[in-house]
């Protein structure tokens, strides 16, 4: 595990400066439209609920709405690729029976999350185009063995730590995002149906790996090296059992609830940022 | 708006058309999204009286946020007494579902309490009293029924914090539902794998990949089955037009 050792290497405001240019810059939103965004644009959506997302933000301009759809997108484009480079390398089906699943479930899993983070990227492409008007961002070139330190593809272990990481990460990301969208009630409602897939994704994922579906803890208890910890900390880490009040102070002595419970149940956000200084180790520098 | 949060509409005829009975469970039934009648888990059979027994005072959830904020703390009660109830009434485990579902129970208790505590501080007189559930339809030495149960009720938690999300005004709120509603389909995935190894997801639409959305009133639809009190949802926000 190795590879996530690089997440404390790097310097995060160094980085993060450089990755918001990246993603967000005006440049880029004017950029041409790629011919991979615009197969996907008219292929397998359905097209008629798109309609009442003409209607006009309220809260948010339009261009903040790309802005944060974009970085959605992103994100998108990289879980979608390692997905289908996981099922064209064979990765997926090479697994034994694991903690009850056959290997053919096993693929399955994961050629059925693949499908989803393909949709998702047509989708966001398809209302950051076609209905905001905006410019979708084009997809980033990735190395998911961040410079030959990582080996997902070849390795099993590796693969699923990996997509634990991006997925625990997707959910947090998609959550600290719900603000900046919450001015248009279709973006938002949208936004709020692919975080639930990705949370469903998380919990498999782990699974998967033998952890329970929700965090737990620390990296440590994500049996991930505390060098990943990045996935999980933040300005709000995962291990918090604050919400507005101290909820153990809320309890009403039903069950066995303890930090660990409170810590589990509720899951925290990513600023973009903290997501962007995670997601770029995998993307190659152009 | 505060002022009008422990204010029950008078007008009778005005509030009906939001209110959920078992009388009219039916009616509303086959509309619903979660695909409850397939399971066969909701119905009113033990009424003797077809009309169903004389109604109790509805519980109003209320208006605005603290409407949605109780919305949601009916929804997390139900949850909390399921598993409160699937945890001592164990016959029907195998080896591996009781270490989850404590651990599932503990997690709503927290939710519960924690949106009791809220509520009330926010306008204790506001919060809606505790609910008496009903799982009579739930046989708890039965594994399948039991599973089926928790899916069905996971399910339609995380649709229902999906399709509430954009009733919500304070973005504080929003940031908890979002906090919440992921716990919820993590514990609906996991649901869907004691059911069946490798399963994870049910109601995601095809060709799209978003899970499910529904409005306040279709979900306490759905979910009245399970709740002997009788809610009225009157008083929350109008949905817009999102769940396309």
């Amino acid at each position: 595990m190795n590879f996530l050792d690089l997440i404390n290497d790097v310097d995060a405001d160094k980085l993060n400066g450089e990755s918001k240019d990246k993603f967000l810059s005006r440049k880029q939103a004017l950029g041409k439209l790629s011919n991979f965004s615009k197969k996907l644009a008219v292929t397998a959506l359905p097209l008629g609920a798109f309609a009442a997302f003409s209607k006009p933000a309220q809260a948010q301009s339009t261009d903040q709405l790309v802005d944060t759809l974009n970085f959605a997108l992103t994100l998108e484009y990289l879980e979608a690729e390692y997905y289908q480079k996981g099922i064209d390398s064979g990765i997926v089906d090479s697994y034994g029976k694991v903690g009850g699943v056959s290997a053919q479930a096993h693929g399955d899993t994961f050629r059925e999350i693949a499908d989803h983070e393909a949709d998702h990227v047509a989708f966001l492409t398809e209302v950051i185009g076609n209905v905001l008007g905006g410019e979708p961002a084009q997809k980033p070139t990735f190395d998911f063995t961040v410079d030959g330190a990582f080996d997902p593809f070849n390795n099993n272990a590796q693969f699923l730590a990996l997509a634990q990481a991006f997925e625990d990460t997707g959910v947090r990301a998609y959550k600290g995002q719900a603000g900046a969208v919450m001015g248009n009630d279709l973006v938002l409602t949208r936004a709020l149906q692919i975080h639930s897939v990705e949370a469903r994704h998380a919990s498999r994922v782990r699974e998967l790996r033998g952890l329970k579906g929700w965090i737990t803890g620390d990296s440590t208890e994500q049996s991930l090296p505390e060098a990943a910890q990045a996935v999980y900390e933040g300005e709000t880490p995962e291990t918090n059992t604050t919400q507005v009040v101290d909820v153990s102070a809320t309890l009403s002595g039903d069950g066995d609830v303890d930090n660990t419970d409170i810590a589990a149940a509720w899951d925290e956000f990513l600023t973009k940022d903290e997501v962007l200084a995670i997601a770029s180790l995998f993307i190659v520098e152009e | 708006m505060a002022n009008s949060i422990n204010k029950k509409p008078e007008d009778g005829e005005q509030k009906t058309g939001n209110t959920i009975s078992r009388k009219n469970f039916f009616k509303y039934a086959g509309a619903s999204m979660v695909g409850a009648a397939a399971i066969g888990l909701y119905g009113c059979g033990d009424d003797e009286d077809p009309m169903g027994p004389p109604m109790e005072e509805a519980v109003y959830l209320g208006t605005g946020d603290v409407g949605i904020l109780n919305y949601a703390y009916a929804l997390e009660q139900l949850e909390a007494a399921f598993y409160i109830m699937a945890t001592d009434q164990n016959s029907w485990m195998q080896e591996g579902d009781g270490e989850i579902f404590e651990a599932i129970r503990d997690h709503e208790i927290a939710h519960r309490d924690w949106f009791s505590a809220v509520i009330g501080s926010v306008n204790e007189e506001a919060r809606i009293p505790g609910l008496t559930p009903n799982f009579s339809t739930v046989d708890f030495s039965d594994r399948n029924s039991v599973l089926g149960a928790a899916q069905l009720l996971e399910d339609t938690g995380v649709t229902a914090y999906n399709g509430a999300g954009h009733l919500i005004e304070n973005p504080d709120y929003l940031v908890q539902a979002g906090k919440i509603v992921s716990v919820e389909a993590r514990h609906a995935s996991s649901i869907r794998g004691l059911i069946q190894p490798g399963s994870f997801y049910g109601s995601i639409t095809a060709a799209s990949g978003l899970d499910a959305a529904a409005s306040p009133a279709d979900i306490l639809a759905a979910a009245g089955g399970f709740i002997d009190d009788e809610i009225d949802a009157s008083g929350l926000p109008q949905p817009a037009n999102v769940y396309s």
